[in-house]
């Protein structure tokens, strides 16, 4: 049955789409605000959803997985092109205020700020392609390091990571629900 | 401050429309379960975002220097489950704000206006210059917060934790700097 192919995976972009969208726009990450509090850390709603979905869908993504439901979907660790791409994107996404997910979000709620934006992250797009082949030959190939999970790299089992994890959650939502009260 | 020039905050609360994070952060967890098994893909934007950029580009720079591109050639713009995605993610966000009631234009974010002013010029230039600038960033980093953050930190990927332990204190730095001595 599943995968789901062809046509009807297409019906489904829509409707998984959607559910990210709402889910988005109903967290306030669709807001320019709630994006720019977290990084001047006056809002915390952005780690709070972070973490608790990375914790909740990596549970069920590996116990799916172990049970043969599903696959991984590891992107190459290419280490330089990573790390530099992640301190461009924190710069983008400040000035922004808005990642690309949330952008969406932000755009079907009336923000014609995020749809400015938005056409920035396709003219960003294109300066990729077009810079592609020299960022393939100087930047990709420095400090490949595969497919890489954390459970084989640490060599300590994914259970343990993700309990680690989640008092780590538990902690940080405590210091900061206490902050607030 | 023109109308487009405010916090949503306000409405939002009093519409009813905000729900707990962790509720919010359960639901993005549970829906990349249903996503994994379904359809078989991680929860993910700009890989698909910059197939779009292709086809924008095209009538641009001409269809063959498109076809020509080492980039495109292996992401081609095609109508496929990822593109429709992306229509999905602005369905969802207008969806939950018309239904609630809080759909409104909005040009000037109130934290900018105060910081930088409400013109919108302004604020369209560096969104513009910002999104230009992460969307760069995510298809060198081969994922944004979504492919990278959310997708690559559950599969427990190396190169989703070295994306979130070197976005955040950077976009920290860049918000702190932005905003220096603002309230």
């Amino acid at each position: 049955m599943f995968p789901v192919t062809g046509t009807a995976s297409l019906a489904l972009a829509l409707v998984f789409g959607a559910m990210f969208g709402w889910l988005l726009h109903r967290g306030r990450v669709s807001d320019y605000n709630t994006i720019v509090g977290q990084f001047l850390f006056r809002d915390f709603t952005v780690i709070k959803i972070m973490l608790t979905a990375i914790v909740v869908g990596g549970v069920g993504v590996f116990a799916l997985v172990q049970m043969g439901y599903a696959q991984f979907h590891i992107k190459p660790a290419d280490m330089l092109a990573v790390g530099l791409g992640a301190a461009l994107f924190g710069v983008g996404m400040v000035i922004y205020g808005y990642c690309p997910g949330t952008a969406l979000a932000a755009i079907g709620g009336g923000s014609l700020h995020a749809l400015v934006g938005a056409v920035g992250m396709l003219v960003g797009g294109v300066a990729y392609a077009l810079s592609f082949d020299w960022v393939s030959k100087a930047i990709i190939p420095v400090g490949q390091m595969g497919k890489v999970q954390l459970p084989q790299l640490l060599g300590v089992g994914a259970p343990v990571i993700f309990v680690a994890l989640g008092v780590v959650a538990l902690v940080v939502f405590a210091l900061i629900e206490r902050a607030r009260a | 401050m023109s109308a487009e020039t405010f916090d949503r905050a306000p409405a939002r609360a009093a519409a009813g429309v905000d729900w707990t994070p962790y509720l919010i952060g359960v639901g993005i967890g549970v829906l990349s379960w249903i996503v994994f098994v379904v359809v078989n893909a991680p929860l993910g934007i700009t890989t698909s975002l910059a197939q779009v950029s292709g086809g924008v580009a095209s009538p641009i720079l001409g269809a063959d220097a498109v076809a020509a591109n080492s980039y495109w050639a292996k992401n081609p713009l095609k109508l496929d489950y990822g593109t429709l995605f992306l229509v999905g993610t602005m369905i969802g966000g207008l969806l939950s704000a018309v239904m609630a009631g809080v759909w409104r234009i909005e040009a000037v974010p109130s934290i900018w206006a105060k910081r930088f002013g409400p013109s919108q010029t302004k604020r369209f230039v560096w969104a513009f210059i910002g999104g230009a600038i992460a969307m760069y960033g995510a298809r060198l980093a081969n994922g944004c917060t979504s492919g990278n953050g959310i997708s690559g930190g559950l599969q427990l990927a190396l190169g989703g934790w070295t994306f979130l332990a070197v976005m955040f204190p950077v976009g920290a730095l860049t918000a702190a700097i932005m905003f220096r001595g603002a309230k």
